[in-house]
């Protein structure tokens, strides 16, 4: 039992020490059970070796009373003895009473086996005990080595001992090979293990997507270097149990770091489930992996009776095909055999009903609609239909058995996706039954049964008839879709007959401009076999497929089923084609081109979801996108620049644009006659300019006077609203606002202040509120007039405009002049009652304004108490969890502190414990205007005395230590007003301020220096005023 | 005797390839080399080994190269295989017909389809020779439809959609626009020219035989 019992049967981590438990877990259980069986059966097969004597007796605490032990036992005080007893006269059996806890001695297999009759229910918990307390039973039975040397041992005793210890033995052989059976289902990873499931998976990967379970299934490098151990992991990672790295790219999806270590699989990095094996792993991160390897017959789950899961399949240098499919069988048995019984069991379920769902109408012909009785006619035929062998396959055949594998694939795509779309799915509109239906109605239905129960010269001529008619027009759309023919065009796609696929992409093409149609599209399943087409060896299809996608794209759900039938690589490698700079194309040439501007196309529509954002550029869009660029065609730049400036909202992209010179072309297209393009492009660099390489580039390339152009664009909202949004980012730096000057566009864009929709008007204002900070430029507006125009804008409700319009009053204000005429419009009173909106970013954008307002307007100490409740609402914005609020309120309360009266009556308001309470915060703006606040607040009543009891001090005396000069300089500033106050001086003291200090004394800036040495005075003076007193 | 036969066959050869060679100059007939129409005139050889190319020896070639399965219009491809009506595709006759099916530009697939299409050789594709040509194209009706009901609406949406000058028939010239207009109406009436990649195998394999 001892080898059994250290090597298979789980023990808690307590082992090591005296209390180690067993685990109760199935496998400790069953070992259990055979020991009992054994014990309980031992007296009956070998009477002699059941009355051997143990060499120490088994002890352990144990549930039974002496009520239990009955015949034979005898009470002698605490202790019930057995009547039995050893030579020695030791009792066989002893229970000792201690208190709660009775422990039991028994010195031999005939009582050992009497005790667990008497134990009765409790056998386990007392075989349990016994064992945990005896770790090795058979020393102790037999002692130490079982040589036993005293002399007065016989012979005979000897043989009953050695007899004795290898009946034991024979029953620990047996307990320990059928521990190993459940055991080997728990087993560890080997490096021959881990070496053989990675070749065997790199056998069934590829490029081809029906075939192949993985694209690629390598070693990741540098870990390729086999140690002699097996190992690929560094020697200093084996110590923690891993074997090696493996990469695997799905045909979905990222590629896959996976770590093997002893313990099973894992992803690296992520601290994630660990799997007992690889397929699993794989399994769960790859839906496309997983459904392809469920074709793969060799890995299905199938259970066999002889499965002892214990063969490692041993590699042979030859093998016959039979050999290796065996063996690849027994591996897919075994990949799911280790797996948790739970999964299986969940797993097969799902196959099963995969299975029956196959023959079952899908949801999705529900949701179109399709008359019952259809989908059995259907489903019949799926059953009866012998397959085939002349090329007039009669296409209904085919198409319903296809719809149904579908449908059971993209069940099981639905349950792993979390996301929800209630939001997508718009009301269907559908003709009533008794409505009057227009004639083309039924000539589209009769048409549509052509195609179904035609052959292919039937169809053709079918789906050519359908094309005369107004595709367009959404009675026609729709009546397509009523009477089914969507699901036969979609079908149609999946036959082999390229003219028909032609002709029916034709169809979807013109039709999917409608959403109902797109939808009931993407729900029939044909955007995976159009993704499948987009690698057909002919043109024209691979055109048609991309521009029917670029149209059925339109929405989030259809754009995720791209990504995922690996729709965005394909479409990526549409984009490569040579790039014919000039002179006369071929007609091959010619549709080399068509077919790089549809896959444009389609990337414009699916580049609006962010995942497939990411996906273009892994897949390589952005060189591709950077030479499509080059060209001269304007219907192919449309889609290429408009796929550009929808990426562009990731900063990867906007750097890449940079890096890959396209800023060059987007500036030159700026320049273009097309108003379109004209608008993407502008759009691109509105998007791009947010970095400052970026507007220097535009500026280099004199991207920006175009841009100033285009703002006479007076009727094209579209284009305007990118234009001056592209002025409105460019002007973000000093340079580009020089050379707007002296373009005039301050003027343009004041002239754009009125009767413009919001979108451009944002745009406009947030360019002027960029322009005005060059001081030069403030005049300029009110020359131009806007001043009353964006005092007018205050009183809008769009967040985005008013945080602009904010913006550029706070900076205009900066000029007095202006300031004078805000004043008069009574712009400040706006401001101030922006502060009271709902959005963080308004309220900040509103309080930053104020400030140079208050600083300069005449008599601005009256003009704010003139607000009634302002300051009362100010003050309690201190209360915002916004960093960008609180610094632009304290900012605020800086500038209206500098009336006395005022900071009286915030001080009122309590002004004083909240700032005190914030200054706890390490953002360095916010220390800023905080200490800037909390200096000016000091000139009132016992206010500094105050902030020192509200513990502002020593906080302050940390900012210190920050490394902006600015929240130096208002900290120094601060710190000299609250030293005032002796007590003050005692904290900063305590809290090591001189330092810093004197560091500051030295500094450039006269105002530091002043305030700093200021602060210096009054401590030093406080320390003198002492000693005096002192002495 | 077989002898002479043989010198004469070879002659034949020797003057069909001088011929197409010439062809091949003015661009008359499509093949990228001189080579492949030796290959061609091989193939032919190897066909006529035990005979004749006669009808069903074409048809066969057809049905195995070509995939093509219709009867009435593989004798119809036939028919416009063998210019000199003889029952025979003579050596050069199969070199241009064959030019048409595996490179001919879309003038001369269109003069072909009509050719095969106009069943009788009257210069017009009638409704009869239409409803001839689409009678297998639909399944069978279950109910009790009439059964050919189907394919006369067939018809009539073709003679809808190609009778430009509304006669009823469709003339070469109605075909001809129909086909600009719509190029999948190239093959409007039955598969009569080979599939791409039906093509593509087949040159692939012309290539790899000749070596």
């Amino acid at each position: 039992m001892g080898q059994t019992l250290t090597s298979a049967a789980h023990w808690t981590s307590a082992k090591e020490g005296r209390g180690g438990k067993l685990e109760f877990t199935q496998a400790n259980e069953a070992i259990l059970n055979k020991i009992i069986q054994f014990v309980e059966g031992f007296s009956g097969a070998h009477p002699e070796e059941c009355n051997v004597i143990f060499q120490q007796a088994l002890t352990w605490p144990t549930c039974l009373t002496p009520a239990d032990l009955s015949g034979g036992y005898s009470q002698k005080g605490s202790e019930t003895v057995s009547d039995a007893v050893t030579p020695n006269g030791v009792p066989f059996v002893t229970l000792k009473s201690a208190g709660k806890q009775n422990e039991i001695c028994v010195m031999s297999f005939e009582h050992l086996e009497g005790i667990l009759r008497a134990s009765g229910d409790k056998k386990m918990s007392e075989t349990r005990a016994c064992l945990e307390h005896n770790p090795d039973p058979v020393a102790k039975m037999c002692g130490d080595r079982f040589a036993t040397e005293r002399e007065d041992t016989e012979i005979e005793d000897k043989k009953r001992n050695l007899r004795l210890v290898l009946l034991i033995k024979d029953f620990d052989d047996k307990l320990i090979s059928e521990a190993i059976k459940h055991i080997s289902s728990e087993v560890k990873l080997t490096p021959p293990e881990v070496d053989r499931m990675v070749k065997l998976l790199r056998d069934y990967s590829g490029d081809d997507e029906e075939k192949h379970v993985l694209e690629d299934i390598s070693w990741m490098p540098p870990y390729t270097y086999v140690f002699e151990n097996g190992c690929r992991a560094p020697p200093y990672r084996q110590l923690h149990g891993d074997i090696s790295y493996i990469q695997a790219q799905p045909h979905d999806g990222d590629k896959m770091c996976i770590t093997a270590s002893t313990t099973g699989y894992f992803f690296n990095g992520a601290e994630g489930e660990t799997y007992k094996d690889l397929v699993i792993l794989l399994r769960e991160k790859s839906p496309r992996f997983a459904e392809l390897i469920d074709k793969q017959d060799l890995f299905k789950v199938r259970h066999t009776e002889d499965d002892n899961g214990l063969v490692v399949g041993s590699s042979h240098g030859h093998r016959d095909i039979d050999d290796e499919d065996d063996e690849r069988q027994d591996n897919g048995n075994r990949a799911v055999q280790k797996a948790e019984d739970k999964k299986k069991v969940a797993e097969k379920k799902k196959q099963d009903q995969g299975r029956s769902k196959r023959l079952e109408p899908s949801f999705k012909w529900r949701v179109l609609n399709v008359h019952d009785a259809q989908d059995n006619k259907q489903e019949k035929q799926v059953v009866k239909a012998p397959p085939k062998k002349r090329k007039e396959i009669l296409y209904s055949d085919g198409r319903s058995v296809k719809k149904a594998q579908h449908s059971d694939g993209e069940d099981s795509f639905e349950e792993s996706t979390s996301e929800s779309e209630e939001e997508e799915e718009s009301p269907d509109r559908r003709q009533e039954a008794n409505s009057d239906l227009p004639s083309e109605y039924w000539q589209i239905q009769k048409l549509v049964k052509y195609l179904k129960g035609g052959n292919q010269t039937a169809t053709i001529i079918a789906l050519c008839a359908m094309m005369d008619f107004n595709l367009t027009q959404e009675t026609c759309q729709l009546a397509i879709r009523d009477v089914g023919g969507l699901e036969v065009l979609i079908n149609l796609l999946d036959t082999d007959d390229i003219k028909c696929k032609i002709g029916s992409l034709k169809i979807l093409k013109e039709i999917s401009c409608n959403t109902q149609i797109r939808r009931a599209i993407a729900d029939l399943g044909g955007l995976e076999t159009m993704v499948k087409i987009l690698r057909d060896p002919n043109k024209t299809l691979k055109t048609l497929a991309a521009e029917t996608i670029a149209n059925v794209a339109k929405f989030r759900r259809a754009r995720r089923t791209v990504r995922r039938y690996q729709g965005i690589r394909k479409l990526v490698a549409l984009l490569d084609c040579i790039p014919v700079v000039s002179g006369v194309r071929t007609t091959e040439q010619e549709k080399d081109v068509e077919v790089a501007r549809s896959g444009a196309l389609a990337l414009w529509s699916c580049s609006k979801s962010t995942k497939n954002k990411q996906a273009m550029r892994r897949a390589g869009a952005i060189p591709l996108l950077a030479k499509l660029l080059k060209s001269t065609h304007e219907n192919m730049l449309i889609p290429v620049v408009g796929t550009l400036q929808e990426c562009a909202t990731e900063p990867s992209y906007r750097l890449a644009i940079r890096t890959e010179g396209m800023i060059e072309d987007l500036v030159k297209n700026l320049k273009s006659e097309n108003q379109e393009l004209q608008m993407h492009c502008a759009s691109a660099i509105f998007k791009c300019a947010e970095e400052q390489e970026t507007r220097h580039l535009v500026r280099q390339y004199g991207g920006l006077d175009p841009l100033v152009t285009l703002l006479s664009q007076n009727d094209n909202k579209e284009l305007l609203a990118a234009a001056t949004g592209a002025i409105w980012k460019c002007s973000i730096s000093p340079e580009n606002v020089v050379r707007f000057q002296q373009l005039k566009a301050i003027e343009l864009l004041v002239g754009l202040l009125n009767k413009q929709p919001e979108e451009v008007l944002v745009n406009v204002v947030g360019a002027i509120a960029e322009l005005a900070k060059e001081p030069a430029n403030r005049p300029l507006i009110k020359k131009a007039g806007g001043v009353p125009s964006l005092v007018q804008l205050l009183t809008g409700t769009n967040r985005a405009l008013l945080v602009n319009v904010t913006k550029a009053v706070g900076q205009s204000a900066e000029d007095p002049d202006n300031m004078v005429m805000i004043d008069r419009l009574d712009g400040v009173r706006l401001l101030w009652s922006l502060l009271k909106n709902q959005n963080a970013s308004v309220q900040a954008s509103a309080a930053w304004a104020l400030c140079p307002c208050i600083q300069n307007v005449k008599d601005s100490g009256e003009m704010v108490r003139s607000f009634v409740g302002g300051l009362e609402l100010i003050v309690s914005l201190l209360k915002s969890d916004d960093r960008e609020v609180l610094a632009s309120i304290c900012a605020a309360i800086a500038s209206i502190a500098k009336d006395e009266e005022n900071l009286a009556v915030i001080t009122d308001h309590g002004v004083v414990p909240m700032l005190a309470h914030l200054t706890d915060t390490t953002d360095d703006q916010l220390r800023r205007h905080l200490a800037e606040a909390i200096a000016r607040c000091c000139n009132w009543g016992d206010n500094r005395e105050s902030f020192g009891r509200e513990q502002a001090v020593a906080s302050l005396v940390k900012y210190l230590k920050s490394e902006d000069i600015s929240v130096h300089r208002s900290t120094a500033r601060a710190l000299h007003e609250l030293s005032k106050d002796p007590d003050n001086c005692i904290t900063m003291h305590e809290a090591g301020v001189v330092k810093p200090l004197l560091v500051l004394v030295g500094s450039h800036d006269e105002e530091l220096q002043e305030a700093a040495a200021g602060c210096i005075a009054n401590i030093r003076r406080l320390a003198l005023a002492n000693e005096k007193a002192q002495k | 005797m077989v002898g002479e036969l043989m010198v004469s066959a070879r002659r034949e050869f020797h003057a069909v390839m001088m011929r197409c060679r010439k062809a091949v100059d003015r661009k008359n007939i499509h093949y990228v080399s001189k080579f492949e129409i030796e290959c061609l005139l091989g193939l032919y050889k190897a066909a006529c080994s035990k005979g004749k190319m006669d009808r069903n020896r074409f048809r066969d070639f057809l049905h195995r190269e070509f995939s093509m399965t219709d009867d009435i219009l593989m004798d119809r491809v036939f028919k416009a295989f063998d210019k000199d009506n003889d029952s025979l595709v003579g050596p050069s006759e199969w070199v241009e017909g064959l030019s048409i099916l595996l490179r001919g530009n879309m003038e001369e697939k269109i003069q072909f389809c009509f050719d095969v299409y106009d069943l009788n050789s009257d210069g017009y594709i009638s409704r009869e020779e239409m409803f001839h040509m689409l009678k297998t194209s639909l399944v069978k009706p279950t109910s009790d439809e009439d059964p050919d009901e189907g394919i006369k609406d067939l018809v009539e949406v073709c003679i809808k959609k190609m009778d430009d000058d509304q006669d009823h028939r469709l003339s070469f010239k109605d075909f001809h626009a129909a086909v600009l207009r719509e190029p999948l109406l190239i093959e409007c009436f039955g598969p009569c020219l080979p599939a791409d990649k039906d093509v593509k195998g087949f040159l692939e394999k012309l290539s790899v035989n000749s070596k």
